[in-house]
């Protein structure tokens, strides 16, 4: 990811930890540094995430001064491994064998809910489900199948459209994620999602793990295990149930036409949950309609 | 004390009767009980409440939508009297923006008070997405604040009366961009069939019109009754058959709605849980809404038998109030209610997010806050009265004298 966009004369690059605080640090050549030295430079930090870089020796440099607001989703983009960007290039998806997800049963839900810690109150309305098995059925035929249903990290994600602050967000990577700073708990997005994954937390919270926090009057969801990809490693739903049915899940990059994802789905016909918004979902299922 | 602006006498409220002080007793009462059932919700956590993953927006969002569009609509008097030139509602100005900033606090301190965290108002206003309906929303409502203080500010400062017209035109156009963008709220929420129509919009500005300009007519009446002053039929009439016209504004765009989406055969599971099988949800829009809140007090308003009746507008005036909160309930709670489409043509079961109607039953906690935002805006008005020259010395049918 690059905050200077132009033809990567400067690299930058954001760490940012689970929490959300950002750490923002740019390379320049000693090339570029001499020729932007003609003229002063002045680094301003105006917010939390938001820099602002001016200065005559930028021109001189042949680098395009940053825009003001640099993008949230740039901001708080995690390094992966650490020092490395997040790259808009990738786009994590994952694709869900239905016909072999049948056979896993309760694998995803609770290893999801033992990696991020959230557990229920005996409140089935109020409790959260960061993921939850549903079965759809055809009332004219009768087929059905049982499908997950999580954050569907999507393209075009309304939450984050009508967050009023910001607070949803989606990674250069495409995983769509709550920064729990700037969450006020006002539930809109709740109200925008068209798939229900979006929980409110209603309870004070207890057992946190440190890499997935959480907060009473925020709102959470699936955040695709961005610590475990962040270390190389795929969700945790998808390392337990590939671990009950091998193949039920493949994790990887939608935009890499050498991936496994990617060649599976240019094999089979996959579908999208609500598919005609239009919202991209990065999460695909195979078998739904079969 | 009075103030004098062209012919017109402002006095404010001069006694401190067992009335007023029972009134604000009451209205404290309602604030502190909201205040309690916010600070409950805050601390316990929003499970204590009837809302959950299913049912997002409650009690105290109807509140807050009611009051917030209310708000818009009781200044309407003073547009009447700035921007369209009508002598007769000037005497009436003040008190209708005083009104609109009123209902505008209390609805405000509803829906800032059952975020998760009202402790981040900062963040709120410090943060902005401005892809977020929600966002220009936070604008335009504070916003409304600045210009209705303004406008109220030209109103009773007579070196500032020359410019009470323009100032009137820009709240007029402002507390309409308000009510678009808070019908917009729901009307952009592309995921759920019950929202997801432009027509939002407009009807939210009808709704506005409506509910506010009831509220200001009982005000009104409450005010001169309370205050002794003697109130013309002229004025009631007026006022009553606008609001007339306002409920069949809002009746008209309510039927373009629904029957808009009775023709999207997607929606008409939603239309058939609404109008038809949704128990409570269909007993408030046709009994709650239609009946009682329009049908009934446009035919207490234009009635030849109770046309003329003070009483009878006031009756319909209530009417309006209470049809106005059953249209909001069933918008925002019945529409949350019906099940989402996960999978267009399937059936879906499993998890209580997915099938079946949502059960929702407002807490004490809810009314309580919902109500403490009604308290507080009365109470903000009825204050006003007291200290400010709001209140005409007379709005008898015969020009008020020349001081």
């Amino acid at each position: 990811m690059t905050a200077l966009a132009d033809g990567g004369l400067a690299r930058a690059s954001c760490e940012c930890t689970p929490s959300g605080v950002t750490r923002t640090t740019m390379e320049l050549s000693r090339r570029e540094l001499m020729r932007g030295a003609a003229g002063a430079v002045l680094t301003f930090t105006i917010a939390p995430g938001v820099t602002l870089l001016v200065g005559s020796g930028l021109a001189a440099a042949g680098l395009t001064p940053p825009p003001l607001n640099i993008r949230r989703e740039d901001s708080l983009a995690a390094a992966r491994p650490p020092g490395t960007a997040v790259s808009p290039k990738t786009r994590w998806g994952i694709l869900i064998d239905l016909a072999k997800y049948a056979d896993v049963g309760d694998a995803a839900v609770t290893a999801c809910r033992n990696e991020h810690g959230w557990t229920g109150h005996g409140r089935p309305a109020t409790d959260p489900q960061w993921i939850r098995n549903v079965t759809v059925r055809d009332p004219k035929t009768g087929a059905s199948r049982v499908l997950p249903v999580f954050c569907q990290h999507c393209e075009n994600p309304p939450c984050v459209d009508v967050c009023p602050t910001g607070a949803s967000f989606r990674r250069a990577d495409g995983i769509v994620l709550v920064d729990k700073h700037t969450c006020i708990g006002c539930r809109y997005c709740m109200m925008a999602c068209p798939f229900g994954v979006r929980f409110f937390v209603h309870e004070n919270v207890t057992g946190q793990k440190p890499h997935s926090p959480r907060g009473k009057g925020t709102v959470e969801s699936c955040n695709l295990c961005v610590h475990r990809l962040d270390a190389n490693k795929s969700p945790a739903c998808v390392e337990a149930t590939n671990r009950a049915k091998p193949g039920t899940m493949i994790f990887g990059d939608l935009n890499d036409p050498n991936s496994e994802i990617a060649r599976a789905v240019g094999q089979h016909v996959v579908l999208r949950l609500r598919a005609e918004l239009g919202l991209d979902q990065g999460v695909l299922y195979k078998g739904l309609t079969q | 004390m009075s103030a004098m602006t062209g012919r017109i006498a402002y006095r404010e409220h001069g006694g401190w009767g067992v009335g007023y002080l029972a009134l604000v007793g009451l209205l404290g009462a309602l604030v502190v009980a909201g205040l309690g059932g916010a600070y409950v919700m805050e601390t316990e956590g929003h499970w204590v409440s009837g809302m959950s993953h299913r049912i997002v927006w409650g009690t105290p969002h109807v509140a807050a939508v009611f009051l917030i569009v209310a708000a818009s609509g009781a200044l309407n008097v003073a547009s009447l009297s700035s921007v369209f030139g009508r002598a007769l509602y000037q005497p009436l100005a003040r008190l209708s923006g005083v009104l609109a900033i009123s209902l505008l606090a209390g609805g405000l301190a509803v829906l800032v008070l059952d975020l998760g965290r009202p402790d981040r108002l900062i963040v709120a206003m410090t943060f902005y997405n401005f892809k977020s309906i929600f966002a220009w929303n936070i604008f335009l409502y504070t916003g409304f604040f600045a210009v209705a203080i303004v406008y109220l500010w030209m109103m009773m400062e007579n070196r500032m009366n020359r410019f009470s017209k323009p100032a009137g035109v820009f709240a007029f156009l402002w507390r309409l961009v308000l009510t678009t963008g808070t019908g917009s709220i729901f009307g952009f929420l592309v995921a759920r069939q019950a929202y997801d129509t432009a027509v939002m919009a407009p009807m939210f500005v009808a709704m506005s019109l409506a509910f506010g300009h009831a509220i200001f007519l009982l005000v009104v009446l409450a005010a001169a009754a309370g205050t002794g002053r003697p109130l013309g039929d002229e004025i009631v009439r007026r006022l009553k058959n606008l609001l007339g016209i306002f409920l069949a504004a809002t009746l008209y765009f309510v039927a373009v709605q629904h029957l808009t989406n009775l023709y999207i055969a997607e929606r008409r599971g939603i239309e058939r849980f609404l109008l038809a099988d949704g128990g409570v949800h269909t007993w408030l829009f046709w009994v709650g809404h239609v009946a009682l809140g329009c049908l009934v007090p446009i035919a207490l308003i234009f009635s030849p038998a109770t046309a003329g009746s003070r009483r009878a507008a006031a009756l319909a005036a209530a009417l309006a109030v209470l049809g106005g909160i059953a249209q909001i309930y069933v918008i925002v709670i019945g529409g949350q209610a019906y099940p989402m489409v996960l999978v267009p043509g399937m059936e879906v079961t499993g998890s209580v997010l997915d099938s079946g109607i949502a059960a929702y039953a407002p807490s004490v906690y809810e009314i309580a806050l919902g109500l403490g935002g009604v308290g507080i805006a009365l109470l903000m008005v009825t204050f006003a009265v007291k200290v400010l020259p709001i209140l005409p010395e007379t709005l008898a049918d015969a020009p008020p004298e020349k001081a």
